[in-house]
């Protein structure tokens, strides 16, 4: 007994669409975020009742920046790989499938550079 | 050419919930939910670097209890994720696979993740009071 498949009937059922990317990237950004997270929700707790001058003084200094903006580019990464999966596995029409991952990346893509704009703007 | 349409996913209501699928699901709604609080990020960046005419806007929707609530929701939804995302790495390196210690990690994971949440909402109060 072969225990092998074969071509015709994997043929039309599509890539296996995980590919070691998606996952290794997922990771990547992941271990990125934990300390970068950290780092954010205790900087917002200690300006929870700060002015609108001190904390417009907080992002501009260059380490906030710095900081701020490899925390913008890996939560977004992160997110688009996220949201792909959770559409990959629930939105099951075809073609709404393919318009959710194109419109995944175009938001993610536009929410990171507005918010490095936003950052830079205060920054520069 | 056809595509038959095969199921994608474990459909969530044939199964007895049980700890440690409930947090899987969790991983994803709390991911979802964080979504949502990125795009709050972008606007509070947005509105800082607007002016501070237009982060006053910005404020007084945080202030509110619907935005308190929220921003609660975000704070656990993010200390979940962040330490259940913890468990996940370790499990990725090959470590915690015993029933025992799955469970273990996952009360772990609830309850420090509750933890961290009450103890910064509890310092930014105490910190608010001193100020």
């Amino acid at each position: 007994m072969t225990r092998s498949v074969s071509l015709k009937s994997i043929k039309g059922f599509g890539s296996a669409k995980g590919g070691v990317h998606h996952w290794k990237m997922q990771r990547l950004t992941a271990i990125a975020l934990v300390p970068l997270c950290v780092w954010l929700s205790v900087s917002i707790a200690l300006l929870a009742s700060a002015d609108y001058e001190t904390i417009v003084k907080w992002v501009a200094k260059p380490v906030v920046t710095t900081l701020l903006l490899l925390t913008i580019a890996a939560l977004f990464f992160h997110l688009k790989l996220g949201l792909q999966i959770i559409i990959e596995d629930y939105v099951h029409s075809r073609q709404l499938r393919s318009l959710c991952l194109i419109g995944n990346v175009f938001v993610a893509l536009v929410l990171a550079v507005v918010s490095a704009t936003a950052v830079l703007r205060i920054a520069l | 050419m056809g595509q038959p349409d095969r199921p994608l996913s474990p459909h969530l209501q044939v199964y007895r919930p049980q700890l440690n699928s409930v947090m899987s699901i969790s991983h994803r709604f709390t991911g979802l939910f964080l979504g949502v609080g990125a795009l709050f990020l972008t606007c509070w960046l947005v509105s800082l670097a607007a002016g501070p005419a237009q982060y006053t806007i910005f404020h007084t929707w945080v202030v509110s209890v619907f935005g308190r609530v929220i921003l609660l929701g975000w704070t656990f939804s993010l200390f979940y994720h962040l330490c259940n995302g913890i468990r996940h790495l370790f499990w990725d390196a090959g470590y915690g696979y015993e029933l025992r210690t799955a469970f273990i990690s996952g009360w772990g994971v609830l309850i420090s993740s509750a933890l961290l949440t009450g103890g910064l909402w509890l310092w930014v109060f105490f910190l608010g009071t001193r100020t």
